[in-house]
């Protein structure tokens, strides 16, 4: 069942992204960058962590989970260590999706040449 | 927009207008249909994904995101690498930009493409040329709301 949940709520965001590419005319940037806004805000305010309960990776793998994990991160510690913890913490949950990247990137980079 | 318009003259204005009306219309409930499918596919290759950690690894539902998103950048640079993504998200659009591999393949081919620059100039400088703005905006925004709800809890007894 929550596979067919992930599909709905992933496919969704989708769409609600494809609107600002076509209707409102965005640049793909503006878009991802109005989207990871629109998580952090979501995280904000608790409505973020009941969509990955009920939507699992449908929440997880879309980019406005990269907000809601980077406040996450910096909430978390923040009860810690009061202030200073924002920024301690901020990327302590989505650490793996940058560090991803940059290896990934790196790796990609020595294997693969440019086309074209 | 019409601040901008004003300050143009007749004949820029009329080139405008000639430009937009022949600009082709896109087929917004088509790509959406596509986004839809593609995205959802995306984020149900993520969800067997997470629930493959969750019974081998023993990760929970709420850490389970961590790896299911480094496994999906993983298979992102091969699809990059190998010059298949390119196709896929011609054909999808946000399907494929949304999700975590669209971050990803910003990353991913930006670096491919600047290797011939060098590694520390090109590769290394180019890299979250596209990505950057997601991170800046947002960990800004995300230091934002995370410092007025630390404050908001501290002192204003919430």
């Amino acid at each position: 069942m929550v596979f067919l949940w992930a599909f709905l709520v992933g496919g969704l965001i989708c769409v609600v992204g494809q609107i600002m590419f076509d209707v409102f005319k965005l640049t793909p940037g503006h878009t991802l960058s109005t989207l990871v806004v629109v998580g952090a805000l979501l995280d904000g305010f608790g409505l973020y962590e009941p969509l990955i309960d009920f939507a699992g990776a449908g929440a997880t793998v879309p980019i406005t989970s990269f907000g809601n994990s980077l406040v996450h991160g910096a909430m978390e510690e923040a009860e810690k260590h009061g202030l200073i913890g924002v920024i301690t913490g901020m990327f302590k949950v989505t650490s793996s999706g940058i560090s991803a990247a940059i290896i990934f990137g790196m790796i990609g980079a020595i294997l693969f040449k440019p086309k074209g | 927009m019409s601040k901008k318009q004003n300050k143009l003259t007749p004949e820029q204005q009329k080139y405008q207008q000639f430009a937009k009306k022949r600009e082709v219309k896109r087929p917004v409930i088509k790509n959406c249909i596509k986004a839809f499918l593609v995205g959802g596919t995306i984020c149900t290759i993520g969800q067997a994904i997470s629930t493959f950690y969750m019974y081998y690894f023993n990760f929970t539902e709420q850490t389970v995101g961590n790896p299911t998103v480094a496994t999906l950048i993983f298979i992102t640079m091969l699809l990059t690498g190998f010059g298949v993504y390119d196709h896929i998200a011609q054909f999808a659009g946000a399907g494929t930009a949304v999700p975590v591999t669209g971050f990803g393949n910003a990353v991913i081919s930006a670096s491919i493409e600047h290797r011939t620059e060098g590694f520390v100039l090109g590769v290394g400088g180019n890299m979250f040329k596209l990505a950057g703005s997601v991170i800046l905006f947002g960990v800004f925004s995300a230091f934002i709301i995370a410092l007025v709800k630390t404050i908001l809890i501290q002192w204003g007894g919430l």
